[in-house]
Order: structure tokens, then C-alpha cells, then sequence
């Protein structure tokens, strides 16, 4: 290949490239590589991760990552397949509880997987379910169960469309919630939940695993990481994995069927893509990525309970499509990273505008006009107490208000997201000094 | 086969024949008994008045629809029952009245999609973009440029087809289902609701494709200069009834379509 005309490609293969142009693959290649030298301690870009995230600014954007697993999940069913699903939440599930069955320790060992075993009088007294299995086990695993799951639930897409997916979907996540109240064996105690198995690599059940993503220490004799750096660049690196898959997914065969099925679905029957088996392909893979996201997240959480996955969670998903902008990988991380970020970037810039209370200039200036800190004639939006009820309004409550909001303002004025604004960005440059 | 096959050719067996067919919707009857074949190479034309069933054929023959009495003989063999997506890939492909692209994909998507029928890569093959998976995908792009090329919309090729004028989305069409290398082509109104330049842009396509590419074809088409120029035969429905079938200028001097066309006389009704 070489560095000739940036619009001119003399084969097909280029002209099918994920990243087409020099400056896109140059781009992509400059926010990994800072992307993994922050994570490294380099600053790249100053302090403004620390800033806007806070000291422990790696954790949340681990926590992003397995979210943009799942994320690229249901891009696959709702912004590729289109069909409308909110029980993503439910397959997000099924794959973390898969995790912890499979993956989990447990004193009592296989008898503790049978349900109700303590009305049946098989133990003494009420055990959980684990089986102590490697990740290389219970990580596919995950994935493979909830793929399973969204094949038993893909007829109920070619009997119903639309709005009326979206409720039967919203079903699964109730009996979700339902059998986690039930089954105490496999889902541990229902408000707090149950520990989830480490992110470590090992070949068997051994003591000392080949790899511990959970604990500082060198890795393969190299390089000395903490913890967060270690499960940083796994996570990072399965979501490139997963990216990578999605997006090979979306531009071959397989992928124009599902957009086919999509856009018009009679014709592309008649154009000889069978309908009900791209669909089941789509619950099955979108379910897929929604196991493997789920097991990660409770991984790295440590401990979660069930209702952790419920319809909030599902609907949590619809919004980072819509602000990420649906169809698109790209879209969709970037509405992860929205969605999953925002919140507590709020939060911070919140406590850094509070320190400046006390003080000269026009931040404090700022800080004193938006924050309310209690005081007689304080008149600001947002309170500085974090249980503030009424107005003015906590931090928290202001972050609910932007979510709600920003989902309206980007439906109405955005509806292709995130991509959207870029792809506007990028045609106006591309035209400058032309108006197109 | 039925007894009216006076004009088959001996030798070749006719590519489809529709036997008799009947198609009812509750109380109405779109299609009454309607019966016709198509040889290889032919140009075959299904006129008639709005609400005729033309279009109730066309979605008969894809299993869109499926008749109740009559049967439908794809070389010889029914295809009575068959999925849709079945019967594409027996080599039927077909184009739309209202246009039914795939809106939110490019022009080279939707002619590649054509090709779904003709491709063999699964989501896993697709998914790693590595080795056979990837050679058939540029193999298959390949023969995209090609139907681009033929029907001369290279400019639209990357754009989004919702995007474009109601001319290049019915090219498009028409491009999405020559990829899929059919041995019958029904095209549904092809210049509904086109200017003249355009009508005899395509009017130029279809005969291009019979004499190039020797696929038959069966149009369903309002303008009645296009189809008595272009079509070898022609079969006249009217009410769902099949009034007349044969050469453009017998159903031309036919009273039977001059009536279900222009009405008939006042006297000719009353009693």
C-alpha cells in the first residue's frame, strides 16, 4: 500500500477497510496507544483523566469496558437487526450467574447446585452453588448460556414487532429478577448478592493461577502493573476483540442480512435471506456479547446482586445507542463511554467547584453562583450535601435530570447519536471552504 | 401442463408455468384462475387495469402470498408452499411497486445482498475476515462493480439508498436483484412514475438484460407503449380474470381488453 491520493484505492480490499484513510488509521492507532500509556502513568494528557475521574480514574473506565461489551451486544440486535429488545439486562445476567456457577468457589461443591437442596435436606445448612472452574471456562461459558437463552426467546420476534418485542422482552428481565429471588443456591442473598469469581487466569483448579489480573505484581517477568492496570488492559483488550468481531459481523454476509431484515424484512425474504433464522442469529449473538459483558462486569465487581440487572439496566443500554447512535461500533462506544462516564465526571467537577468556594476569581465566582452550601441567601442549583431531598438538588439528582434530558435533546435534534455529530464534523471538514 | 400451451417450444419445457391459479383473501377473490408460462428468454408482460392482481401474481410466484387452488411449476416441479427465501434461491428474483430497498445501507449493501443466495459465508467466517470468508466477500464485491457498471451508477455507489431520487432507487433495485444471477426476473411497475428520458433509460436496461444476459422476464407495467414495444407476449387480468393472452398486437385488435381498458358501450351493458 503505499501513501498515495487519500481517496483513491486500487482494490477492494482497501476500499473495505475498517479504518480507510492514513489520518483515520493514524487516529485509531494515537488514542490506543495514549490509552494504554495513561493507563501506564505517562501523562499524556496531563491530569485530566484524574480531574474528571478521579485519582482512581482506571476503575470506572474498566467498569466502561465491560459495559461496552454488552453495549456492543445489543447494537447488534436493536441498531443492526432492529429488533427492539429490553431484556438485555436478562442475558447480561444470565452470563454473570453462568460465571459464578461455573466459576464460583464454593465449600459445599456440586451439591450446592441443586435447586432447593436445602428444602430437600441434602445439606445441613444453606450453601452456594460454585463450581471453581478457570476463566478460560467460564468466560466463553457465560457467553455460550446467554446465547442459548436468546435463541429459546428469538420465535417471539418473528410472531411480534416493534413496541411489542420491547414488552415481551421486558418480561425476561422481571423473571429474571424473579428466579434471583428464588434460587438463593445460585444468586446468593438477594439484596447483597454473591461473590463473584477473580479475574485470573489459571489451567485448572491450581493454587497459584498463570496470571493474576487481581493482584499487583509483575507481569510475565516484565513489567511491574497494579491491579487496575492489569484488569485494564485485559478488559481493554477483549473489547478490541469484541470490536473487531462486531464490526467484521456488520460488513459481511452475514451482517447485510441482518440490516436487510432490518430495513425491510418481506424483502429480504424475497431477495432469499430467511427471516427467522437471522433472527434467532441475532438474539443468539447479541446475547453472546451480553454473557461475556455481564461475567466481566461481575467479575470485576466482586460482588453483585440481582438486582443489579434489572429493567434500569436494559434501559440504561437503549439509551447509550441512541445517544451513541444506533447500527454504529463506533456509536456504541462512544455512548458507553457517555453514559457510563458522565455521571461521574458531574460528580467531580461538582467537588472541585466546592473546593473553590472559598476563594478569589472567576471560578469561585462560578462555583459560588451553581452550588448552594447551606448558608442564608445561597441561592445555586445544585447542593453541596449529598442527601439533599428538595431543591436545590444533590449531585445525584442532577445526573438523573441530564440523563432524561440528554436522551430527549439527542432523539430530537440528533437522533443518529454521537456518530452522528462526528460523521457532521467530518463532512464539514472535508468540504471546508465549501459549505459540501 | 396445461392444454393452452399452444405456443411452447417442442423441444424446451417452459421455466415457470402458473396452472390455474386461484389466490383469495377472505371474501375477494384477487386472483381467479389464472394460468400462463414463460419460456426461456422471454419477455412476458401481465397487464390490466389497478386492482387487477398483477402484483397478487408476482407475490404468488415469490410464495409472498400463498394461493389456494392452481398450482406453480418452477421446471417442472411446484414450488406450491415453498418459503420465499427458498423460492429466491431457486433463481426468481424480483423487483418491487413501491420500491423496497434496504434504506438505511449503501448502494453497494444492497446490491451485495443480492448476492446473500449466491454466498456461502456464515456469521463465524464473517466475523474473523480472514482466509475464504474474506476472498468470497471481495470475489462477490467484484461482481457489484460490474452490475454498477452496467446500470450506470457508479456516482451513487457509497450513499445511503433512502438518500437518493426515486430514477437511481428503482436502478438500484433492479441492480440488487440482477446480483442475484436469476433465471426469471419479475419486475413489478419498473417506470412507475417516471419521466420519458427515464423510462427509455430502463426501458434500454431491460432489453440489455434479456439480450446480454439471457434472463427471462415477466413485467407488470402501466405504460402501455413500453410493454406492446418490449414484450413478447402479453397476458391481460382484469377483476382478478385472466381476459386474454398473446402476441402484443393480437391483444391490441382483442374487444375483450379494449372493453376492460376504454368500457364499453352504454347498450352493451344494459341487459
Amino acid at each position: 500500500m503505499s501513501l498515495g491520493r487519500p481517496l483513491l484505492r486500487t482494490s477492494y480490499s482497501e476500499d473495505t477497510a475498517i479504518f480507510p484513510t492514513w489520518f483515520q488509521k493514524g487516529a485509531a492507532s494515537f488514542l490506543l496507544l495514549s490509552l494504554v500509556l495513561m493507563a501506564l502513568g505517562a501523562p499524556v494528557f496531563g491530569d485530566i483523566p484524574k480531574f474528571l475521574l478521579g485519582n482512581t480514574w482506571l476503575n470506572p473506565v474498566s467498569k466502561t469496558l465491560t459495559f461496552a461489551v454488552a453495549a456492543l451486544g445489543i447494537n447488534i440486535l436493536v441498531g443492526v437487526t432492529g429488533q427492539v429488545s429490553l431484556g438485555h439486562a436478562f442475558f447480561m445476567g444470565s452470563g454473570a450467574y453462568t460465571a459464578v456457577v461455573l466459576g464460583g468457589a464454593s465449600d459445599d461443591g456440586w451439591r450446592a447446585c441443586i435447586p432447593f437442596h436445602d428444602n430437600l435436606g441434602l445439606l445441613e445448612q444453606q450453601g452456594e452453588c460454585g463450581l471453581g472452574l478457570p476463566m478460560w471456562i467460564w468466560l466463553p461459558a457465560s457467553g455460550a448460556v446467554a446465547a442459548m437463552i436468546g435463541i429459546l426467546v428469538s420465535p417471539a420476534a418473528v410472531k411480534v414487532r416493534g413496541l411489542y418485542l420491547a414488552i415481551v422482552t421486558v418480561g425476561l428481565v422481571f423473571i429474571g429478577l424473579h428466579l434471583g429471588r428464588m434460587l438463593p443456591e445460585y444468586a446468593g442473598d438477594f439484596e447483597s448478592g454473591r461473590k463473584w469469581p477473580k479475574m485470573d487466569i489459571r489451567l485448572w483448579k491450581e493454587e497459584t493461577p498463570l496470571v493474576a489480573l487481581n493482584e499487583d505484581g509483575q507481569w510475565f517477568g516484565l513489567i511491574y502493573l497494579s491491579e487496575e492496570q492489569k484488569k485494564f488492559f485485559f478488559l481493554l483488550a477483549v473489547v478490541m476483540l469484541m470490536m473487531w468481531f462486531a464490526k467484521n459481523l456488520v460488513r459481511t454476509r452475514t451482517g447485510r442480512a441482518l440490516q436487510a431484515i432490518r430495513d425491510r424484512d418481506v424483502a429480504a425474504e424475497v431477495m432469499g435471506v430467511p427471516e427467522f433464522h437471522y433472527k434467532r442469529l441475532g438474539f443468539a449473538i447479541s446475547s453472546f456479547y451480553a454473557g461475556i459483558g455481564g461475567a466481566l462486569f461481575a467479575s470485576l465487581n466482586g460482588r453483585v446482586s440481582p438486582v443489579d440487572f434489572g429493567l434500569l439496566l436494559s434501559v440504561d443500554f437503549i439509551a447509550i445507542l441512541l445517544i451513541g447512535g444506533a447500527g454504529t461500533i463506533a456509536g456504541t462506544i462512544l455512548g458507553t463511554l457517555f453514559v457510563e462516564l458522565l455521571p461521574r465526571m458531574v460528580e467531580k467537577l461538582t467537588a472541585w467547584m466546592t473546593s473553590k468556594l472559598e476563594g478569589e476569581g472567576t471560578i469561585s465566582a462560578i462555583a459560588n453562583f451553581l452550588l448552594t452550601s447551606g448558608q442564608e441567601g445561597d441561592f445555586g442549583p445544585i447542593s453541596i450535601s449529598t442527601t439533599s431531598p428538595g431543591w436545590p438538588m444533590s449531585v445525584f439528582l442532577w445526573n438523573l435530570v441530564i440523563y432524561g434530558v440528554l436522551i430527549v435533546v439527542f432523539l430530537i435534534f440528533e437522533p443518529l447519536g454521537l456518530f452522528g455529530i462526528w460523521l457532521r464534523v467530518r463532512n464539514y471538514w472535508k468540504g471546508w471552504p465549501f459549505s459540501y | 401442463m396445461s392444454n393452452q400451451d399452444a405456443t411452447a417450444s417442442p423441444l424446451v419445457g417452459p421455466l415457470i408455468e402458473v396452472d390455474n391459479v386461484t389466490l383469495r383473501f377472505g371474501g375477494v377473490t384477487a386472483i381467479d384462475g389464472v394460468s400462463f408460462h414463460v419460456t426461456e428468454g422471454e419477455l412476458f408482460a401481465v397487464i390490466g387495469p389497478n386492482g387487477a392482481g398483477k402484483t397478487s401474481v408476482f407475490n404468488s410466484i415469490s410464495q409472498v402470498y400463498r394461493p389456494q387452488e392452481g398450482d406453480i411449476r418452477w421446471k417442472g416441479e411446484s414450488i406450491m408452499g415453498q418459503r420465499p427465501d427458498a423460492v429466491a434461491g431457486l433463481g426468481i428474483a424480483r423487483t418491487f411497486q413501491n420500491i423496497a430497498l434496504f434504506g438505511q445501507m449503501t448502494v453497494i449493501d444492497n446490491i451485495l445482498t443480492g448476492r446473500h443466495i449466491r454466498m456461502t459465508g456464515n456469521w463465524f467466517q464473517g466475523m474473523k475476515w480472514f482466509g475464504a470468508g474474506k476472498r468470497e466477500e471481495l470475489e462477490n464485491r467484484e461482481r457489484v462493480e460490474d452490475i454498477i457498471d452496467f446500470l450506470e451508477i457508479q456516482q451513487w455507489r457509497k450513499f445511503p439508498v433512502a438518500l437518493l431520487p426515486y430514477g437511481i432507487q428503482k436502478r438500484v433495485e433492479l441492480g440488487r436483484a440482477l446480483a442475484m444471477d436469476p433465471e426469471l426476473l419479475l419486475l413489478d411497475e419498473p417506470v412507475a412514475g417516471m419521466n420519458l428520458e427515464e423510462t427509455e433509460d430502463m426501458a434500454r436496461f431491460i432489453l440489455d438484460i434479456r439480450e446480454e444476459l439471457g434472463i427471462s422476464m415477466i413485467l407488470v407495467e402501466h405504460d402501455m407503449g413500453l410493454v406492446m414495444d418490449i414484450a413478447d407476449r402479453i397476458l391481460v387480468v382484469d377483476f382478478g380474470k385472466p381476459i386474454g393472452t398473446g402476441l402484443p398486437d393480437e391483444i391490441q385488435a382483442n374487444p375483450d381488453v379494449i372493453a376492460a381498458y376504454l368500457g364499453t358501450e352504454l347498450s352493451d351493458n344494459v341487459g
